[in-house]
């Protein structure tokens, strides 16, 4: 009737979102730069709801960046730099081809950069929304600061993100921030709680990296920038808020104390500094150096009824990792070669110990092994030729699970040359029906403050154990019992009667038995009636919540089925072990 | 080169000075000479260049430079000795002058270093030129200046000559203009310059070139019109030139070549030239622009470049953090959801139930990288020291980049539902008493599948058909069989005439319906019945009936039989209306018309009511109140008037395959269940598509049925259950039923994948009767 017809893909959820390829001709950047620009501004692809639709009526997979956020890259004043970038490239190589070495010289001096200050602050408005952001930038950086210094990117890049990590451990070391730590097959994990915020990162084991070929180290290198400019801001602020130097600054006293051990091996001073400041032995100066830290106090107000609980728990809480903080106080470990130097000593000074290191091992070590107020002796070998009596030689991951666990864990089970218990993961935690492995339980009595029995002997100990298994099977049992019981005696009573009957008459072949009155178990018809009634209802279900419902009961039957399968493989080999100790005992006898 | 020229003009001066001419003489002698290392002929070389580069001008003024180039370095390594020889030569000059006649040759050296580059190719070309003008021979090297000199003083003899000889004063223009004319051109005295007589014709010319032996060698001069004779040389210098030869006998094509400018450093500078006097004053206009920088820098109009800042420079970046900062583009923002945090599978050393078995390790092998549950393999190592580094880390971290910029971000909501909150919230079966809940009585003696039951309108007896070709009276309390019916084939339905006031029974095997009183319950309802059948009396006009009708022979009337009924095809099932007169048939046959017949016991006719076959018909039924009748084909209940005889309601089962129907005593409800499993509920006042679908068995349907006081209704199914449902329909039209499963009978066994195959209620308890495939019939109480 009226007016000029409709065309398609014109109006509606099309004007929304435009193809990856458009973006970047809208932009007037090459495909890296397009990338580049999305990674250091945070612009992620988004999927429509209607693919189609927006595709124009294709069905061809393509990505979809929503037309604002591209409207919003083209204010960016980063897009201009990448474009003299390019003319930088361009003139460089010119002046390379004709041999114009002082337009070269020149040109390279004025070599076009940018700063992403402002982009850090625009992705992250609030200190807290950086803090939020901080594990991929912290295992980006660990990862960095861990390569070789030839190829695959700039050395100062790699520089950076060491004296970055180093700053951001220090930083952690200072404010006692750390909670949680785990030794993976990948590397090690570490999480501490900074500004109410947990931050876990992930530090690969100290070892040469065998570079894959099929990663894109490009990309890599854009976020570790986007990464660095980061920590480095928030690092400011960290050490800020501690009244501490930044760029950090070692403790005068420490100085002088450091200055005269192997000062002469580094050719450079700064390069000394940072090994110094990376051994993490020394405590960093303070803006405003003060003897000792207030511990401030919070202040109590009187609250009422659950907010009177709630402070209560938090108190506790907070005591508790008050604890925590002072957990190797007073203790004094010394580290063999073998082990990993950095990661030990970082988690040792994190929890108020004091450590040092053979002094060929690394700068910084403060005392000797010699020492005879060392209280423990890290080692990491199969036996130790000259022993001291006054410490205790354990292996490394005594320390790792005794801040997993809180608190100090019994030496005995990490001696040299013990086969060392499992170690758990101190990031799951188990919810109700989901399988707990034996240690976490025996851990969480020792946490409790249970005496563990096991003191004398391993084997009694383990026979407890089994006998305690056995309880809490024949507990559950039991309860099953009760109910069958009264019914049981019943049962027996009457089939007492039919034998006395029997005997009686034994000549018939054919006899009436007279009904037995089943004794009704109460409980038992009532659950039975519920469980009937629940069926009934499940039967009415409309076909989309049963449907639902039957994927949420899968589910829930799968971690079940999960749970009695790791179960069952813990038991069989306990057995199995079991199996083994007779046979070696009976060998023995 | 003008500067060269008067450095050149200055010596050449005061050479001239000195005695000019022993130098030439001394060169003209050398000419011929081979041998000219001596220093005298050096001298002449040096001299003569200057002097030459004097006589030469514009185009040529580069002739000198040239020959002073042959020989820089002779020259400068002979100069001590030039001056010396000079020096003798000058006989009592001064040694004054000795040095000014150094100087120059110093500063001349200068500007021939600069046009070095050039001098190869020029000096042949000059060469060239200097054999043309004289057909001398002459010595390279510094023989070739000495040439020069000599070709000059030629030239000058040759030049006079000419003068003399060309009497030709028109110029130089073409003589075909003076072709016609006597005379060429005028002498000085104006006078006209004859052409020589000319009257040579062919002859003369003939006998000139048999009688003159020069005549092959007498060109004539085109200018004058004389003839001229070539000399020897002339000839010979034709001839070469004829076989492309140099004209000069003597030149050598092929010397040997001399490399000038070597890359050997020459320890004299090439020019004597003397030093600029602005080479050692400073610049004035440097100084000038020195002292406009020197100034702009005081003024601070200039200042040093700011060396480059390499380290990164860190700040409070959110010293003042403002809520305006907050983009409206942060609330959008979808923050990246953090790394997995590990499992204790992927501890150094986790308890011995994570690591993976052998057949876990092989089947995690076989999986796809994207589908393994794990992207790693759990392994044990018995101490930190063991544990190598893991060698898909930077892979991992690659992979968690890419995720970062290249994954759509969505925010899902997740549907966080307790499972307890879908399950509908029903009555309790409880309060929907009474309903049949235990099993209380088998009925056994059955041989083979009870495939269908009837209790009696009383409520007192049962009877049961089967596929061992008996009928069985049960009576419903004791469960005792009360009698036992042969008939001649497989029973496949039975239906006991719903009128307390009859005791009829309807069975119904292959073709055959049999009606068979029973004899059992109240004598004197057995009698009027049989009263009832017997006092029937055939109309006059017997009219042609689909089926016949006959009476059962004396013996089986002791059985109980009383009508057979033969059909013409295998009846499936029978079905009284609810008056017990009518009798409906159903005989399925896709491809007739005769599929359902319906029966009138007391006056034994029979009528088709269906013209047209709809499709398979599975089985029928009487409204118990209301003249409608319905017939369930596979997918659809049709509902006809009896009394208008049309089709009033076509109801879609949504089922592939009805395999049994009941009607609700009210009349208004309607069930079917289907072999796929349905029980389907129609409410006839609504819509032609059930009102609710149940999906409680697992297996087909064989059977439902209503109760007839009590609402409930049962279904039995291949799955050997029998469902009771609680099915309250409301007289308020508003109020929709209310269905409820209340009870799951459990009891047949499951024989022949056939399970439960009918199920009938009691007329007056809550009770259900079933039969099964495992030949049994079960009472639930």
């Amino acid at each position: 009737m009226g007016g000029l017809q409709k065309k398609k893909f014109e109006s509606g959820a099309v004007t929304n979102y435009i193809t990856r390829n458009k973006a970047r001709k809208k932009l007037s950047l090459s495909l890296p730069d397009f990338r580049r620009l999305c990674i250091l501004k945070g612009i992620y692809p988004h999927e429509p709801k209607h693919k189609k639709k927006v595709n124009k009526g294709s069905t061809a997979p393509r990505t979809f960046y929503l037309l604002k956020d591209i409207r919003f890259l083209m204010h960016e004043p980063i897009v201009g730099k990448f474009r003299a970038y390019k003319i930088f490239v361009r003139k460089l190589r010119k002046a390379y081809a004709k041999a114009q070495w002082s337009d070269v010289e020149r040109i390279r001096e004025n070599k076009p950069g940018y700063k992403l200050d402002h982009i850090i602050k625009e992705r992250y408005p609030s200190f807290i929304d950086a803090l939020r952001d901080l594990d991929d930038a912290l295992s980006m950086c660990f990862l960095f600061s861990t390569f070789a210094r030839t190829g695959k990117c700039h050395v100062q890049t790699i520089q950076l993100c060491r004296r970055l990590s180093v700053e951001w451990m220090n930083y952690v070391v200072a404010s006692r921030s750390l909670r949680k730590v785990f030794l993976s097959i990948k590397g090690i994990y570490y999480q501490a709680e900074v500004l109410g915020q947990t931050v876990t990162w992930l530090v690969p084991y100290q070892f040469a990296h065998d570079h894959p070929t099929d990663v894109d180290y490009r990309v890599m290198a854009t976020f570790t920038e986007f990464y660095t400019t980061l920590l480095g801001f928030v690092n400011f602020r960290l050490y800020q808020s501690l009244n501490l130097l930044y760029p950090p600054k070692l403790d005068s006293k420490a100085e002088t104390e450091l200055k005269a051990a192997g000062e002469e091996d580094y050719a450079m001073d700064s390069e000394s500094y940072l090994e110094k400041l990376s051994a993490l032995s020394a405590s960093l100066a303070r803006v405003i150096s003060t003897a000792e830290e207030e511990e401030a106090e919070p202040d109590h107000f009187p609250a009422e009824g659950e907010d009177l609980e709630r402070m209560e728990e938090r108190e506790k809480a907070q005591k508790e990792q008050e604890a925590q903080k002072r957990l190797f106080e007073g203790l004094k470990f010394f580290l063999t070669r073998e082990v990993p130097r950095e990661s030990l000593a970082f988690l040792i000074r994190c929890f108020g110990g004091q450590v040092s290191w053979d002094k060929s091992l690394c700068i910084g070590s403060t005392y000797d092994v010699t020492d005879e107020t060392i209280t423990h002796q890290i080692v990491d070998r199969p036996s130790i030729e000259k022993q001291y009596i006054n410490r205790y030689y354990i292996q490394p991951q005594w320390v790792y699970d005794c801040i997993n666990a809180k608190i100090l864990l019994p030496v005995e089970d990490y001696f040299l040359g013990v086969t060392l218990p499992p170690h758990l993961s101190p990031f799951v935690e188990e919810k109700e029906g989901d399988y707990v492995p034996p240690e976490k339980l025996k851990l969480m009595a020792l946490q409790r403050g249970e005496q563990p029995e096991q003191e004398d002997e391993e084997e009694d100990d383990d026979e407890e154990e089994e006998v305690d298994d056995d309880d809490d099977d024949d507990e559950e049992e039991e309860e099953d019992d009760e109910e069958a019981e009264e019914e049981e005696l019943a049962d027996e009573a009457n089939l007492k009667k039919m034998e006395q009957q029997r005997s009686q008459g034994k000549a018939l072949s054919v006899k009436v038995t007279p009904g037995k009155v089943k004794a009704e178990n109460r409980l038992r018809t009532e659950e039975e009636e519920k469980a009937e009634e629940k069926r009934l209802a499940i039967m009415m279900m409309k076909k989309k919540e049963k449907y639902l419902y039957d994927k949420i009961m899968f589910g829930k039957k799968r971690k079940v089925r999960e749970a009695n399968k790791l179960a069952a493989k813990r038991k069989a080999h306990d057995e199995a072990g079991k199996a083994d100790k007779k046979k070696k005992k009976a060998k023995k006898q | 080169m003008s500067k060269a020229k008067d450095k050149s003009s200055k010596k050449r001066n005061i050479e001239e000075d000195e005695e000019q001419l022993p130098i030439f003489d001394n060169n003209n002698k050398n000419a011929g000479a081979l041998d000219n290392d001596e220093g005298d002929s050096d001298v002449s070389d040096s001299e003569e260049s200057v002097f030459s580069g004097l006589e030469d001008s514009g185009s040529d003024s580069d002739d000198d430079d040239d020959d002073d180039d042959d020989d820089v370095e002779e020259e400068d390594a002979d100069e001590d000795l030039d001056n010396e020889d000079a020096n003798v030569k000058a006989n009592g000059q001064s040694s004054g002058d000795a040095e000014t006649t150094e100087r120059p040759s110093d500063d001349v050296s200068k500007p021939k270093h600069d046009e070095k580059s050039s001098k190869g190719k020029r000096m042949k070309k000059k060469e060239r030129k200097k054999e043309r003008g004289e057909g001398e021979e002459k010595e390279k090297s510094d023989g070739d200046a000495g040439l020069k000199v000599l070709a000059q003083v030629d030239e000058y003899e040759h030049d006079t000559s000419d003068e003399e000889d060309i009497r030709n004063t028109v110029g130089n223009i073409p003589m075909e203009w003076y072709k016609d004319y006597p005379h060429v051109g005028y002498n000085l005295d104006g006078k006209k310059i004859f052409k020589p007589i000319r009257n040579k014709d062919e002859l003369d010319e003939f006998l000139d070139k048999m009688e003159n032996p020069d005549y092959w060698r007498t060109v004539q001069d085109k200018m004058t019109g004389t003839d001229i004779r070539l000399s020897d040389e002339q000839v010979d210098l034709v001839h070469r030139l004829q076989e492309g030869k140099f004209g000069d006998v003597n030149f050598n094509e092929y010397e040997p070549a001399v490399d000038f400018f070597s890359n050997e450093v020459m320890i004299h500078p090439v020019t004597n030239r003397p030093m600029d006097k602005r080479s050692f004053i400073p610049s004035l206009i440097e100084k000038e622009k020195v002292s406009k920088l020197v100034h702009a820098i005081k003024m601070g109009w200039i200042k040093p470049r700011k060396p480059k800042e390499t380290e990164p420079q860190y700040y409070d970046l959110w010293a003042k953090e403002d809520p305006d900062a907050i983009l409206g583009r942060h609330k959008m923002h979808v923050p990246a959801p953090k790394m997995r945090l590990p499992g204790h599978e992927e501890s150094y050393n986790p308890p011995p139930e994570y690591l993976l078995s052998e057949e876990e390790r092989l089947a995690w092998e076989q999986q796809d990288p994207e589908e393994r549950k794990l992207n790693f393999l759990p392994q044990k190592y018995p101490c930190l020291r063991a544990v190598p580094a893991f060698s898909r880390f930077i892979h991992e971290r690659f992979e968690r980049c890419l995720d970062l910029y290249l994954c759509p971000r969505q925010r899902k909501m997740r549907v966080n539902v307790n499972p307890e909150d879908l399950i509908p919230k029903l009555p309790k079966p409880k309060d929907l008493q009474p309903f049949p809940t235990t099993q209380s009585l088998v009925y056994l003696g059955h041989t083979s599948l009870v495939r269908c039951i009837s209790v009696s309108p009383t409520g007192q007896w049962l009877v049961s058909g089967s596929d061992d070709s008996t009928v069985r009276f049960w009576e419903v309390g004791t469960g005792r069989c009360v009698k036992t019916l042969e008939v001649g084939g497989a029973v496949k339905s039975v239906a006991w005439n719903p009128n307390p006031a009859v005791c009829l029974v309807a069975v119904s095997f292959e073709g055959t319906v049999l009606l068979v009183n029973p004899g059992l319950g109240d004598k004197l309802v057995c009698s009027a019945t049989d009263q009832l059948i017997s006092s029937y009396e055939p109309p006059v006009e017997q009219r042609e009936q689909p089926v016949q009708w006959n009476e059962a022979e004396s013996r089986e009337q002791e059985l109980g039989h009383r009508l057979v009924l033969q059909h013409p095809k295998a009846v499936k099932q029978v079905t009284w209306h609810g008056k017990g007169d009518y009798l409906a048939c159903v005989m399925p046959d896709n491809s007739s018309h005769l599929q359902v017949v319906i029966h009138q016991v007391s006056k034994r006719r029979t009528q088709n009511p269906f013209r047209k076959n709809k499709g398979l018909v599975q089985c029928v039924s009487f409204h118990p109140v209301r003249p409608y009748f319905f017939v369930a084909t596979q997918r659809y209940v049709r509902v006809y008037n009896l009394i208008k005889q049309e089709l009033t309601k076509k109801l879609m089962a949504n089922c592939k395959w009805i395999s049994s129907m009941a009607i609700h005593p009210g009349g208004d409800n309607l069930i079917c269940g289907s072999y796929d499993c349905r029980l389907t509920w129609f409410d006839l006042d609504l819509a032609t598509k059930p009102y609710k679908v149940l999906r409680h068995h697992k297996k087909a349907l064989r059977g439902v049925a209503y109760h007839k006081n009590y609402p409930l209704f049962a279904s039995g199914s291949d799955d050997g259950s029998v469902i009771v449902c609680h099915g309250m329909v409301y007289n308020d039209l508003l109020q929709n039923p209310l269905i409820v499963p209340v009870k799951v009978l459990k009891g047949h066994t499951i024989t022949h994948d056939l399970g439960v195959l009918d199920v009938t209620f009691h007329p007056t308890q809550p009770w259900v009767f079933s039969s099964g495939a495992d030949g049994t019939v079960r009472l639930f109480t």
